[in-house]
């Protein structure tokens, strides 16, 4: 099916800036979700509040739109709710690592079946261009009008670090790759988080003179670079971009599964032995 | 789950309630003196197949249980005043996106962290007033745990019908005594299961479309129908919208649809009111200390009765306000500074003869509590 196929044309036009970089992760994530032949009724994407947060309108699959940072805690209700669903959460870079970092943290330990992607692009947009865990070190923002007094996240390592099993990074520059890995993404049984580098020319190229949109994303290519590849062993300062770790460990919600029908083999056992029912 | 008299804790008879009322996923975070409710659920949901889960903190438990319910499953979750502060902004996205979900609030004595142990029931207007913004919510409360089992199931069966979020607002005592409580036989007790829409796949189903009855009927995630649901304020689509008519409309249908029904919402017990000249109104665990007062005054030939409220919110004006009439004085008796008196003096023709006799320091009002009070406001002395 084509892209727009996929898409709430009642609900456009949508809300973001000309030049701004979601709707090439919204279009892409379609083309995975596409190409992967899942049916609209299985999927569900949960978002928080931003810029990025307004994709799941425009989607035509059972979406939620909720509140700042706790996409992740809506999300784990509806994986249990109905663990055959494929839960997508889209979530900004202030969204999901500052108000909603705790959630982030404990969705990769339990490592519970949900693909987050975390539409980073180094600025608050919403409410106007304040800094955010993910602004660089020195960069401007409203209120970080000195430029950022404070070293932002790896989103790659802090995912990695609380258990995540799948952690990708890639950029809007570089779409094919990115359609690639929000594939794998939704495949992997277990927690994945994909980072995905967003212009946001707006705000964050404006207060830090980086030219427009095609400005920004050509930084993307200029300053990062294939995981393991040569230019990266030459040159540790480039950011590295790919498939981080993907490993398969016990899931959280197929795990609880197990112990469900394993108390209730027993509970049936019991009273097939005359027990009586001595719980519940 | 097995029917019959039991001797049980309150926390576990909320548990109880819960179960027999359908409760299919818990989430929640641990917190004195409602976390036995959480500990007696994380045993009992995964051997009945159903789930249970503790979050990282109280909010994403309100938001997990949103979560959910969206998926067709009858959800809880279980706090006390920190944590219910903690879920205010979630309670109010439950509240705007209209989805059926019970909060237990045991209360203890605040603010802040205030008195962990100590009974109080000072969180009678944070349950109606906790989340920002104009809104409607349902609150009930009981004094005895055959009651507290009760409300637990009406909670759910009004979270359900009503489309809200439902906050069971009990207190530390109530919580933590134990008393014989009969668990009703399955169908003895009506139970409302969630109404789902009737409209065909292919057809266009309008998720936010009241129906002439008042009732939204629901379309679980995973379903044939796809819509969005968001904290926004939206149009029957479920879409977000900046027009003051869809704001003004949905404002008041969030409002009316339970204000509207304050009467048919309201429940609770009377005590000795027929020939009463004096009433006392109470709640929760001081109902208990209040009707003990009742009888012991009643055997001294002194006229007092008492209304026991088991809905706070909406407030049963008209209930009060007939129930007061003629009367010489009308007494409060509450564990806050005032809160329920307030409501009852806007609600009385009368407002100058509604007294309050309460506690606030985390120790159970007791009778002589009530009893310095009445002696005063009947010019007797303390």
């Amino acid at each position: 099916m084509a892209v727009k196929d996929y898409m709430r044309e009642r609900f456009l036009p949508h809300i973001w800036c000309a030049g701004c970089g979601h709707g090439i992760i919204m279009g892409n994530m379609i083309r995975a979700i596409d190409q992967l032949n899942l049916k609209k009724n299985d999927i569900v994407v949960v978002s928080g509040i931003g810029c990025s947060s307004r994709m799941p309108g425009y989607l035509d699959f059972h979406t939620m739109h909720t509140i700042h940072g706790r996409a992740l805690a809506f999300a784990m209700g509806v994986k249990m709710g109905q663990p055959e669903l494929n839960v997508i959460v889209p979530m900004g870079d202030g969204d999901a690592l500052a108000i909603g970092g705790n959630h982030l943290i404990h969705a990769a330990r339990r490592n519970v079946d949900l693909t987050a992607i975390v539409m980073n692009n180094s600025i608050y947009g919403m409410t106007g261009g304040q800094y955010s865990p993910l602004t660089p070190t020195g960069k401007k923002a409203t209120t970080a009008v000195y430029g950022t007094d404070s070293k932002p996240f790896d989103v790659v390592a802090l995912a990695s670090g609380a258990g995540a099993t799948f952690v990708a990074r890639t950029t809007t520059y570089h779409v094919k790759e990115m359609v690639d890995i929000i594939k794998a993404a939704i495949l992997h049984k277990g927690f994945s988080v994909v980072e995905i580098m967003s212009q946001c020319p707006t705000y964050y190229g404006r207060k830090n003179k980086m030219g427009g949109a095609v400005e920004i994303m050509e930084t993307f290519q200029e300053k990062t670079v294939k995981l393991g590849s040569k230019k990266a062993e030459a040159d540790p300062e480039l950011m590295q971009r790919g498939v981080f770790v993907q490993e398969i460990q016990p899931e959280y919600v197929e795990s609880y599964q197990a112990l469900t029908a394993a108390l209730q083999k027993t509970a049936q056992k019991g009273r097939g032995l005359g027990k009586g029912e001595h719980h519940g | 789950m097995k029917s019959g008299t039991t001797f049980i804790q309150g926390n576990e008879a909320i548990a109880r309630g819960a179960l027999y009322a359908g409760l299919q996923f818990f989430a929640g975070y641990p917190i004195t003196p409602s976390t036995e409710i959480a500990e007696i659920l994380s045993e009992k949901l995964p051997k009945l197949g159903r789930k249970f889960l503790q979050m990282e903190d109280e909010i994403s438990s309100m938001c997990a249980i949103i979560g959910a319910s969206l998926t067709g499953l009858k959800v809880m979750t279980a706090t006390s005043g920190p944590g219910f502060s903690l879920k205010q902004e979630a309670i109010g996205y439950a509240v705007m996106a209209e989805v059926p979900s019970v909060v237990v609030n045991v209360q203890r004595g605040g603010p802040s962290t205030g008195l962990p142990t100590g009974v109080a029931q000072g969180d009678v207007m944070q349950a109606r007033w906790g989340t920002h913004g104009d809104h409607s919510i349902i609150t009930l409360t009981a004094s005895n745990l055959q009651d507290v089992f009760l409300m637990t199931v009406e909670a759910f069966n009004l979270a359900e019908t009503y489309r809200t979020p439902v906050i069971l607002l009990f207190d530390e005592v109530v919580a933590h005594m134990r008393e014989k409580v009969k668990i009703p036989e399955p169908g003895e007790i009506n139970v409302v299961e969630r109404l789902h829409t009737s409209v065909p796949e292919g057809t266009n189903f309008h998720p936010y479309l009241t129906r002439e009855d008042g009732r939204l009927p629901m379309s679980d995630f995973g379903g044939v129908h796809r819509y969005n649901v968001t904290g926004l304020v939206h149009d029957m689509w479920g879409f977000p919208s900046n027009d003051p008519k869809v704001a003004y409309d949905l404002l008041h249908h969030l409002v009316d649809k339970i204000e509207n029904k304050a009467d048919l919402l309201a429940r609770y017990k009377e005590h000795h009111t027929e020939d009463a000249e004096i009433l006392l109104i109470s709640f929760g665990s001081a109902a208990r200390t209040a009707l003990h007062l009742v009888e012991q005054r009643r055997q001294r030939g002194l006229k007092v009765g008492l209304l026991e409220l088991q809905t706070l919110w909406p407030f049963p004006r008209q209930l009060v306000r007939r129930m007061c009439k003629g009367r010489t004085h009308v007494l409060v008796v509450e564990m806050n500074m005032g809160q329920v008196c307030q409501e009852v003096r806007k609600a009385v023709i009368r407002p100058e003869r509604v007294y309050l006799a309460n506690r606030f320091d985390g120790a159970s009002i007791a009778p002589a509590d009530i009893l310095n009070v009445l002696n005063m406001i009947r010019g007797k002395g303390v």
